[in-house]
């Protein structure tokens, strides 16, 4: 301990610890400007300089270390002096005029002026002429007039998101702030991530879209989830009566510490687009009517009675919503289970992480990212295979090139050199639908090296000897041959990954999105269990989830074979405690349809009604051209969602919903957090809740559900019922949530799952593996393959991202991406419009030429129904989760 | 193989642009992921190409990893280093303490006017490059300028047109 005197006060403080810090521990105020929180030296603005007897000079407390019986003082007259010319210089320099800044009573150069009773800048300095503003971007707006040069925005763009495009041009007082090589923001490299906005003290950097909207004091700020990726980032809304004017990143929080992406931060103005369904609707010959909700209720109601008495109540099905919050989730499945009486229930993880809830269920006994986010800034080595973090999962992916910097080795390994490939140590270019026989390789070297972790093996896997001998049919040659990663990368990285621990292997859905979905998820287990790299801080096995709340949406159990919980089907005393508390005899205790299955019954009549709460499958879904005929011959169709989208067109009744922010619940993120969602405004016209709607349906069939709020649902249904989230309620859910598993009120909530090898099954299941090759590989007519998913601009179909401001300006349309190697060969250039066409359809966009995608690959998304790659994608399934081969399919290209 | 001798060599006049990167690529690779690298890289682009374009920062941003904010910052900093073409000969007015005193943006005045160019621009017949120094420690000699190597002493608005009348007739010696 460090004994010093701030003040007059004395004061014991620990080692290391700044002066600044020492003070404000004590309550002691110390003016800032440049300085952040955190690890970010900066030092550069010199207003927290102090006094300290003894030095000759003023000291920068924010930089200067504690030691035994220093004198401060924070606020003596030379202190004071010091302080007024330096801020007077800062007001002195550009244009600062409070009036009309977006910054006024936010403003940390304002507060100083006041505090030191600064009314009017005292020197005349003849600025220098630069360009001041820079509105070129869609979302930021840069004020150089008002900038201090305290550089923060350049730590936050460098080295808290690692972006690396802001820095500094010129020098001595010509010096500023510049993006890439003095770009306008709008032309540079920028991904509007907004970081530095949020990092700004003053208004040099301001969010576009908020501009007169309101005073910083006006507002009241609300706590709450993203809606977006599966991160589950902290917000913090800005709400002026019944507006978010703006959104900034949670400070200091879990999983996000501040960081937000382009989506979060700016993604949120949808929910008050003129397009947003206000009233029940029902078809009728020549289009939709509106209708009253009895009316709409009652129809819904009687049709799914009829179809149930005359076809059976497994001719109903429904699709839950993982965009939704864990309550409505869980009231559709109990309509669906309960009141139906059907186990056909399912959602869109099917389309993306069923291989990994099944797989890891397989492997671990849990289904869920064994570590958390933030962990990837700590860990020695990273092993990212099949996701590209940048743009899906943009603020996980700054955690990892935290941990880049921080001194981890960065494995990638992708069919596309993405834009985390760029900081890798070893970048693997591997071929679409590899991955089992790549990994088989990598452990075909541990083995035969003997560089495993023997003892995690022995003690806690099983099934070793199987698995010895099917990667033994693996050598690095034959990886070689079918990944095409030459053998010495293959080597390399086993000898990496045997040496660098603890290691953390990340994935997304380039490892899920194929027929071999479930075992290139158990690969992947196989292989950080072959190196003891799981149950432990800073390993495990980390899927990225896809929508903020998937992960809910299957603990809910909106999927046809478990209970919510993961509660076994086959465990009578479970469909007991279920039944008992549903209020019915029963609830079906076998498995149910998938979406798939669903989709295809439409056409057989083996289901005749469906209720679609929230889900575009019309576009998310492979091979649009068979799932519009499969809606074509639906009997009755209901849909719950926000907007019209291209799956309501097909409902015969759409029910207007509630959207973010307009009911609280609950979402859990890909690290198993539940986290609060809170409402800040009623939803428009007659929209309810979905929860209301599936109350409201299940009491026309007699239930009366007691339930009468998102909280309500989870306090006294879900946490009851779930020993996994028996001790989550509400009132902990105050700030950073809880991970689960969290069995009892004083459970901390779970951080590592399998700790120390103790498997939820018990011993962790290593499974003896086969590549199996992708259904439809390129042949002479269709040369290319066609790899699908998302950037960094929108989210899915649009729906959301459609309507915000901003976002169609930074991606308007949809494009493919394809190699400059093909491209040349074919004569084709960046934004030529090319024809892409697959032995199901055939699609026109504008081609992007880059050296990042493989020759032989074409890279497309599934964002805009023009364009949308699912025209084109293979439906044809992994055998057990039935997720679809998005990431593999026969295509060729044509110039037009 | 000495490709600091080979490589800082300027010869941007002759050469074409393909020779110059080829010439360079060899630099980068010499270069390449060794710590603090990146001055040399910008001194020898510097001599191959005689400025550091916009594009050339992208170019070696991309061949390094080192992001282009940062290449564009060291570039801008130094001085040695220029984004745009210089011009054949390049003209340096004193900014030290003694020479401001007495007149150098007199100096300075009188060359823009008569070259038609500010201050780090270039005449458009690529002549005359019209660049501010700081102190030279010619103080005695003050105000001062410089072509190229040759120092002129005790320059005014007058003694302008002269040096630049002299400079026209040795061009057409």
């Amino acid at each position: 301990m460090i004994t010093l005197t701030i003040d007059n006060k004395n004061i014991q403080t620990e080692e290391g610890r700044t002066v600044l810090e020492a003070a404000r521990e004590n309550g002691i105020h110390i003016p800032t400007l440049c300085h952040m929180e955190g690890i970010h030296e900066n030092s550069s603005c010199r207003i927290c300089v102090v006094e300290v007897e003894g030095m000759r000079n003023l000291q920068p407390s924010c930089s200067l270390k504690v030691s035994n019986n220093m004198i401060v003082h924070t606020a003596s007259e030379k202190v004071l002096n010091a302080r007024r010319t330096i801020v007077n210089l800062m007001l002195s320099n550009g244009e600062h005029n409070c009036l009309s800044c977006e910054a006024n009573g936010d403003c940390q150069l304002q507060n100083a002026a006041y505090e030191l009773g600064i009314e009017a800048p005292q020197f005349i300095i003849d600025s220098v002429d630069k360009p001041a503003i820079d509105d070129s971007s869609p979302m930021i707006i840069r004020d150089n007039r008002k900038c201090v040069m305290c550089k923060r925005c350049i730590i936050a763009c460098n080295e808290i998101v690692v972006n690396d495009v802001l820095g500094l041009s010129q020098r001595g007082s010509e010096t500023m702030v510049v993006c890439d090589n003095d770009k306008p923001m709008g032309q540079s490299s920028c991904v509007q991530c907004g970081e530095c906005v949020q990092k700004c003290p003053v208004g040099a950097l301001i969010e576009k879209k908020s501009v007169g909207l309101a005073r910083s004091w006006e507002t009241r700020k609300v706590r709450t989830t993203c809606p977006y990726c599966g991160v589950g980032c902290q917000l913090e809304l800005h709400v002026k009566g019944d507006r978010i004017v703006k959104v900034t990143g949670v400070d200091n929080a879990l999983p996000n510490d501040g960081r937000l992406c382009v989506k979060g931060r700016f993604g949120y103005d949808f929910i008050y687009s003129d397009e947003r369904i206000k009233t029940p609707l029902i078809k009728e010959k020549d289009g939709f009517r509106e209708a009253t909700w009895d009316e709409a209720l009652d129809l819904v109601a009687s049709r799914f009675k009829e179809i149930i008495k005359n076809y059976g109540s497994d001719s109903v099905a429904g699709i839950s919503c993982a965009r939704s919050s864990n309550e409505n989730n869980y009231n559709l499945q109990k309509l669906v289970r309960a009141v139906f009486q059907s186990p056909n229930v399912d959602h869109c993880a099917r389309s993306c992480h069923a291989p990994t809830v099944a797989g890891l269920m397989t492997s671990f006994g849990t289904g869920g990212m064994t570590n958390s986010v933030q962990e990837f800034a700590g860990t020695k080595l990273l092993f990212c295979i099949g996701t590209n973090m940048t743009e899906a999962h943009p603020v996980a992916s700054t955690f990892v090139k935290n941990g880049v910097r921080n001194g981890a080795k960065l494995i990638v390994v992708d069919p596309r050199k993405h834009r985390l490939a760029d900081y890798a140590d070893v970048f693997a270019q591997i071929k679409v639908g590899s991955d089992v026989a790549f990994l088989n390789s990598i452990m075909h070297v541990l083995i035969t090296e003997d560089i495993y972790d023997h003892e995690f093996v022995e003690k806690h896997c099983e099934n070793f000897e199987a698995l010895r001998e099917k990667v033994l049919e693996y050598p690095p040659e034959r990886g070689e041959e079918i990944s095409g990663v030459p053998k010495e990368t293959i080597i390399e990285i086993a000898r990496m990954l045997a040496t660098i621990k603890p290691a953390m292997l990340i994935y997304t859905l380039g490892i899920t999105e194929h027929t071999s979905g479930k075992n290139n998820v158990m690969s992947v287990a196989n292989l950080q269990m072959l190196l003891g790299n799981i149950g432990k801080e800073f390993a495990g096995v980390n899927p990225l989830r896809g929508q903020n709340n998937v992960q809910g949406a299957c603990d809910m159990a909106a999927l046809p074979d478990c209970l919510p919980g993961y509660q076994k089907l086959s465990d009578p005393a479970v469909i007991e405690k279920f039944s008992k508390a549903w209020g019915v005899e029963n609830i079906p205790a076998v498995k149910g349809l998938m979406v798939p299955e669903m989709l295809e019954g439409l056409k057989t009549k083996r289901v005749r009604g469906l209720l679609i709460f929230g889900e575009n499958l019309v576009q998310a879904e492979p091979h649009i051209a068979e799932v519009e005929e499969c809606m074509e011959a639906a009997d009755f169709i209901v849909c719950t969602d926000i907007f019209h989208t291209e799956t309501t067109r097909f409902a015969d009744v759409i029910l207007p919903a509630a959207s973010w922010s307009e009911d609280e619940g609950t979402y859990t993120n890909c690290e198993r957090r539940i986290s609060r969602v809170r409402k800040i405004k009623d939803a428009p016209g007659n929209a309810m809740p979905d929860w209301w709607i599936f109350k409201e349906i299940a009491k026309r069939f007699g239930h009366n559900w007691q339930s009468d709020s998102a909280q309500e649902i989870w306090d006294n249904e879900i946490s009851v019922l779930c020993p996994s989230f028996a001790g989550v309620k509400y009132s902990r859910l105050e700030g950073d949530g809880i991970q689960w598993p969290c069995t009892d009120p004083e459970h901390p909530g779970t951080k590592i799952l399998h700790k120390d090898g103790n498997f939820t099954r018990g011993k962790g299941l290593l499974m003896a593996l086969d590549w199996t090759p992708p259904a439809e590989v390129p042949d002479a007519e269709y040369p290319f393959v066609l790899s699908t998913g998302r950037r960094l601009y929108h989210y899915h179909t649009r729906t959301q991202t459609g309507r915000s401001q901003g976002l169609n300006d930074l991606l308007p349309e949809a494009y493919a991406d394809i190699s400059d190697v093909d491209a040349d060969r074919l004569g084709i250039r960046s934004g030529d419009k090319i024809k892409v066409w697959s032995r199901r359809g055939q699609v026109e966009v504008r081609a992007n030429v880059s050296n990042r995608i493989q020759p032989g690959m074409v890279w497309m998304d599934f964002h805009f129904r023009e364009g949308n790659a699912n025209w084109l994608t293979n439906p044809v399934y992994d055998p057990e989760t039935l997720t679809a081969e998005y990431k593999a399919c026969a295509v060729n290209i044509e110039k037009l | 193989m000495n490709i600091e001798l080979d490589a800082s060599k300027c010869c941007c006049a002759q050469e074409k642009d393909e020779q110059k990167y080829k010439r360079f690529d060899s630099v980068i690779s010499g270069y390449k992921d060794k710590e603090g690298n990146l001055i040399q890289i910008l001194h020898y682009a510097q001599g191959i190409f005689g400025c550091i374009s916009p594009e050339l920062q992208e170019y070696i941003a991309e061949k390094t990893g080192i992001p282009v904010s940062k290449v564009h910052g060291v570039v801008t900093f130094y001085a040695h280093f220029s984004t745009e073409p210089k011009g054949e000969h390049i003209i340096k007015v004193c900014m030290g303490t003694a020479c401001f005193v007495l007149g150098a943006k007199d100096i300075v005045d009188a060359l823009s006017d008569k070259l038609g160019i500010g201050v780090g621009e270039t005449t458009k017949d690529g002549k005359y490059t019209l660049e501010v120094t700081r102190c030279i420690g010619a103080c005695g000699l003050a105000p001062v300028m410089t072509i190229d190597d040759v120092v002129y002493q005790q320059v005014d608005k007058k003694k302008v047109e002269q040096i630049l009348n002299n400079e026209e007739v040795k061009e057409h010696e």
